[in-house]
């Protein structure tokens, strides 16, 4: 006997499945497909191959832009990931220590900046660090630094730095908050038995405590990938979609939209923006595919 | 006796980087918020003084709420927020319920599918998004924002919700379905009243974003009708540069709101954040 069609799941699923398919993962393949075309003027497309790719990565019009906001992408990401994760590593393993007095107060005060709107952050170091209002220069001023300062963020060779930075600040809180949750999950009787046996607490962090949080510190830098090879908003929101001074800000998501939707003298073009987006998705896919593929060794490993 | 001097210096030490991480954290939050108060020559003669009676001074604000429509903008973050937030919530936990409790062929790979956007920002997928929101005549609508946004939060709502989902006691279901209760009813008051915490943490996670959003509010909805707080308070701030109080008060404005719901919600929020982590 056949049995009726299982109309529940499907009511359960179709909602959630149609628009997840329809305004995300379609989308995402329609991008794919696009990057072989090329619009005309007349606004039809017409199958190229991967011209577009070839023009991007070796036409000097497109290729100069293209490799400046990959290297700055680049930079963007190991600025965050070696100025940030170690930061968020001191506060967590401080936060983790026993009996740290308003250790709940400190972590949901650090972690308050990740949840303001990046856009509104830019805003506000920007107003911080404008030599018009002097406040930098002022607070510089109290520890004697005061001829140091610099506007950082209108300096070719500074502002992306500085941009970083601020991008480390408003998000230290949340590899602070995943690696203080792995820390506090070790067992006690493990750090208990070093002790018992004389190591001190600093070798304790780095003989057992930092291995085991290794499976966190892998999430933290993916998540770190990710965002950063995506990022556009801060961008955006302080340099504008030209990324200046001189491109120095500009990075693959600033790229993006310039080349999808125009500026200046260059009109947006489509097909090319979705060759811009397919390069992306397969710059992040192959940051995913490289972190699954080692920590499926990892699990591997601790198997045998 | 050494030992405790050394325990004493270290217990400082602590207390010393995280008050300080701690200060550098709220500073640059506070001094906006402080100098949006302020007169002109207030902010520019002692920024970094509180308001007295003689810096006191509204004007930024006024300035804000006449010259642009901040209310609506807040309106729109709302409404765009909160239909967004239900939708990923109810339909995401169906979703999940329905791949977790029933195995039909290729349920597993329907799962793969889902969860493949929690890695691959959507973001990417614009271009297409744009010609698709164009043809369905949806441009400069908050309709096509949620739409959008629902699609961005569904896969990690259904992988969270899935997990608790599984925690349920089978006991729970098999006795429901022996009484001849339907799979709906099991559903929506069994299950869902049950996972009622890891909906609210879902629900934190998924709201910050969405709120916060500046690239699919660009793109999709630019219009003065549509915009978002966070674009609103961007072109607002583009075009009135140079008017210290207005663009301090206009921060401020974006910032409280925030602030408010975190007092409610952080500590929520934290524990989410440290259970979800381990798991």
């Amino acid at each position: 006997m056949k049995r009726a069609f299982p109309w529940h799941i499907a009511v359960f699923l179709a909602p959630a499945f149609l628009i997840y398919t329809a305004f995300s993962a379609l989308p995402l393949l329609d991008t794919l497909r696009l990057g072989f075309f090329t619009t005309h003027d007349s606004g039809h497309q017409t199958f190229v191959g991967l011209a577009n790719y070839i023009k991007l990565l070796t036409d000097p019009d497109w290729s100069a832009g293209f490799w400046n906001a990959m290297n700055n992408n680049i930079k963007f990401f190991l600025i965050v990931m070696f100025v940030q994760n170690p930061i968020a590593l001191l506060l967590a393993a401080l936060l983790s220590m026993h009996g740290v007095r308003g250790a709940k107060g400190y972590q949901t005060l650090i972690f308050l900046p990740t949840l303001l709107s990046v856009v509104i952050i830019g805003f506000i170091w920007q107003l911080i660090l404008s030599p018009l209002w002097g406040v930098s220069e002022k607070l510089m001023g109290f520890v004697g630094l005061a001829d140091y300062f610099q506007p950082w963020l209108g300096d070719e060779s500074s502002a992306l730095i500085t941009l970083s930075l601020i991008s480390v600040w408003q998000f230290v809180g949340v590899p602070m908050m995943l690696i203080y949750a792995s820390l506090i999950a070790i067992p006690d009787e493990i750090i208990e038995a070093a002790r018992i046996e004389g190591a001190s607490s600093w070798h304790i962090f780095w003989t057992i405590r930092l291995p085991l949080i290794l499976p966190t510190l892998g999430l933290v830098t993916i998540l770190t990938f990710v965002g950063n090879f995506n990022a556009f908003d801060l961008i955006y929101a302080v340099k504008g979609a030209i990324a200046g001074p001189n491109y120095s800000t500009d990075l693959l998501g600033t790229f993006f939209y310039r080349t999808f939707f125009g500026y200046q003298s260059q009109i947006g073009s489509p097909t090319m923006g979705a060759a811009v987006a397919t390069t992306m998705f397969l710059i992040i896919l192959s940051g995913v595919g490289v972190y699954f593929y080692f920590i499926q060794r990892k699990l591997q490993r601790f198997a045998f | 006796m050494k030992h405790k001097v050394t325990r004493a210096a270290g217990t400082g030490f602590t207390h010393l980087v995280l008050g300080g991480y701690t200060l550098l954290a709220l500073f640059p939050i506070l001094l906006v918020i402080i100098n949006s108060v302020k007169s002109k020559d207030g902010i520019f003669d002692s920024p970094l003084s509180l308001p007295t009676a003689e810096t006191w001074s509204l004007v930024g604000f006024e300035k804000v709420l006449a010259k642009s429509p901040f209310i609506h903008f807040f309106g729109n973050s709302l409404t765009v927020t909160l239909v967004s937030l239900v939708l990923i919530l109810v339909l995401g936990a169906m979703a999940a319920w329905a791949l977790s409790e029933y195995k039909f062929r290729g349920s597993k790979l329907l799962a793969i599918y889902m969860a493949f956007g929690i890695m691959v920002p959507i973001r990417l997928g614009t271009v297409s998004i744009l010609e698709l929101v164009v043809k369905l005549e949806l441009t400069n609508t908050l309709t096509a924002l949620i739409l959008v946004y629902v699609a961005q939060g569904l896969p990690l709502a259904i992988m969270i919700l899935g997990e608790f989902i599984q925690q349920v006691p089978k006991e729970l279901k098999e006795a429901a379905r022996c009484d001849g209760v339907g799979e709906f009813k099991i559903f929506f008051q069994i299950i869902l009243p049950l996972i009622r915490p890891a909906v609210a943490t879902v629900a934190v996670f998924t709201m910050v974003p969405i709120w916060n959003d500046l690239w699919f509010p660009l793109i999709l909805a630019p219009g003065e009708e549509t915009q978002t707080v966070t674009l609103g308070v961007q072109q607002f701030i583009g075009q009135y540069v140079t008017d210290w109080n207005a663009v301090l008060a206009s921060l401020s404005l974006a910032v409280l709101p925030v602030l408010v719901m975190y007092v409610f919600a952080s500590r929520q929020l934290i524990r989410g954040i440290t259970a979800g982590a381990v798991k």
